[in-house]
């Protein structure tokens, strides 16, 4: 049974072939996730931008198949939210298990009032597909499929490629490269760049089954269970009746052999009952790496997701990662390609989402460490910890079968204006917006009235209509976004019927916070200044 | 070997169990009939319910630091 069919997309000849040349602003190599989403966001803003993709289809097998709230809410500001939400399963509720007993269970969000769910399943070619859908929608953008960088020449002032396709080779010429082209990216090879980090000894067998039950949609996660002793076992529901199961395997493991159906059904059996009624549609045997380059700029390439830093699985902070470097990187671009922030700003990207995935390479880390103890003392205080946490809260809190994705918080930012008064809250200089219930001009969230570009939200009718008008009509706009109070002009104003806007932003008459266009807070005060904005939006560009 | 750093005012190292042969009997009659891997497991589960009465980080780092001391420079 196969519950998916991979499309496949039109080859076409490239006019270059026949004498004429191009020069692009922007191309982007790699039609996964991450360049599709840099795509859209680029051509959302009116940027053209050229895919070059040396495949003619979306993802073989299911892959990344967790896609976190923030990278849902990314996808709602380039218009393909809806969809993968509609398709993708949802789910909050983890439940680890040590041999059959529960272990313990947490909620990844624990609190509600948020649009979007803490994590939805969804197979990677369904993403890819919304994500393509939207991109035809979009003038400015066009995806090359089968066409293949074999060569490339950076330059300081421009970006030259050399494009394989069945018909001939061509060339084309950038200013600016994003290089999404996965793990084992190509161009990362051809110009030699150092990729740093360790692999893993350790092999797991990834199986998705069609299997029609009423299993919950949580992730469960088993330390050593009587069907798959003294190794881990991963399950994850996805549609179309569609189950994720992940075994560990060991190291000795021999990877061909362990992905024959003969060898893969007996572990199933084993884990579903001899009744259950399933089919294998995909099995993958995989190792895995934590590693990063040590920079993601490189003049006038800028790699981004797999290309630039690799994870383990466990955490889900892969793909989603990816998303939140394009959703950094593209509002920067865009700036530097209008002439309206400096070519250091890139620099940012850099510094930002190296941070990030240091973040993410810690985290992957540990959780490997605790899946996959490297020695007998470490297994000795993993099993510990297993035992104490049926009785003891305290143990569930080091229990680590992957700490799930969140966005990281861009403390440490160049960009950021440090606060000057005292707030309380989450929502520190350098932190992604947190969602809230409103009623407002574009919907019922309020992530629905931020991002694009700059923004300020302010708690109350303190900005008069001058203020207002002067932001929004400088070089680089700041709308702004008034929660409560009168109605002036034609600004957007949001009704915090829950209070939970006041409350996750611990806003009080005349409070502001200034967001970047990638929806993290860059500034925020007690009372509003022109002035004070201004120099805010001035640093936050790299100015 | 370099000394290691101790965070003398907040790790007691002075005595301070009262019955000091008393704890030294039960420590050790713990492990009675118990196998060398069960011992493993209960010393590291004993030390994991201490650490988190502990709590403060400090406390904690300064412990380790000084459980590793004269062992390896």
């Amino acid at each position: 049974m196969k519950t998916h069919t991979n499309p496949t997309y039109e080859y076409r000849r490239a006019p270059e072939l026949d004498g004429s040349t191009r020069h692009c602003q922007v191309v982007i190599v790699g039609a996964g996730p991450v360049g599709l989403v840099a795509a859209i966001d680029l051509a959302q803003r009116g940027i053209p931008v050229l895919v070059l993709d040396d495949d003619d289809t979306v993802s073989e097998g299911s892959r990344a198949i967790c896609y976190s709230k923030r990278t849902l809410e990314i996808l709602d500001r380039l218009g393909c939210g809806e969809p993968i939400a509609r398709k993708g399963v949802s789910w909050n509720v983890g439940k680890v298990y040590q041999g059959s007993e529960l272990a313990y269970q947490f909620d990844v969000l624990p609190e509600s009032g948020h649009h979007r769910p803490a994590f939805v399943n969804l197979q990677q070619y369904y993403f890819e597909e919304c994500l393509v859908q939207r991109a035809l929608e979009l003038p400015t953008l066009s995806i090359r499929w089968r066409h293949e960088v074999s060569g490339v020449v950076p330059d300081a002032d421009c970006v030259t490629l050399r494009v394989a396709t069945r018909d001939g080779d061509y060339a084309l010429t950038c200013d600016w490269l994003l290089v999404c082209d996965g793990a084992r990216s190509p161009v990362r090879h051809m110009l030699g760049l150092d990729f740093e980090g360790q692999a893993f000894r350790d092999r797991f067998l990834i199986a998705d089954i069609h299997m029609t039950s009423d299993f919950p949609a949580e992730r469960r996660f088993w330390f050593d269970p009587p069907f798959h002793p003294n190794q881990s076992v991963l399950l994850h529901r996805q549609p179309d009746d569609v189950w994720r199961v992940d075994f560990q395997l060991g190291w000795d493991a021999d990877p061909e052999l362990e992905k024959q159906p003969e060898r893969i059904l007996p572990r199933l059996r084993a884990m579903l009952g001899p009744d259950a009624k399933f089919e294998i549609e995909w099995a993958s045997v995989y190792t895995f790496q934590c590693r990063r380059m040590q920079k993601f700029r490189h003049g006038r390439l800028l790699f981004a997701g797999d290309s630039a830093h690799l994870v383990s699985p466990f955490g889900a902070r892969g793909a989603n990662s990816g998303v939140q470097d394009a959703d950094n990187l593209v509002w920067k671009l865009d700036l530097v390609l209008r002439g309206r922030a400096p070519e250091g700003l890139l620099d940012t990207y850099d510094s930002e989402r190296v941070a990030a995935a240091d973040e993410n390479i810690a985290s992957s880390t540990r959780a490997t460490d605790f899946i996959t103890p490297k020695s007998a003392v470490s297994r000795t205080f993993r099993d510990a910890v297993l035992s104490l946490a049926r009785r003891h809260p305290f143990a569930r809190k080091l229990v680590n079968s992957g700490r799930l994705s969140v966005p990281k918080v861009l403390s440490q930012s160049p960009l950021n204006t440090p606060d000057s008064a005292p707030f309380d809250g989450a929502m520190v200089p350098g932190a992604a917006a947190a969602d809230a219930p409103v009623r407002g001009p574009r919907g019922d969230w309020l992530l629905e009235h931020l991002g694009g570009g700059f923004d300020l939200l302010v708690f109350g009718d303190v900005v008069d209509s001058a203020r207002a008008g002067e932001l929004a009509r400088r070089p680089i706009a700041c709308r702004v976004v008034q929660v409560g109070g009168a109605q002036r002009d034609d600004r957007m104003v949001v009704d915090d019927h829950a209070g939970l806007v006041a409350a996750r932003y611990d806003g009080k008459p005349g409070t502001c916070y200034l967001f970047r266009p990638d929806q993290h807070v860059c500034a925020r005060w007690r009372a509003f200044t022109v002035t004070a904005v201004h120099a805010a939006i001035a640093r936050a560009t790299g100015q | 070997m370099t000394e290691p750093v101790f965070a003398m005012a907040t790790l007691k190292t002075d005595p301070n169990i009262a019955g000091p042969d008393d704890f030294y009997e039960e420590l050790i009659g713990l492990h009675r009939e118990l196998t060398d891997a069960q011992s493993a497991l209960v010393n590291a589960k004993l030390i994991l319910l201490l650490a988190n009465h502990i709590g403060d980080p400090d406390v904690l780092h300064a412990a380790m630091a000084a459980a590793r001391a004269d062992i390896v420079g």
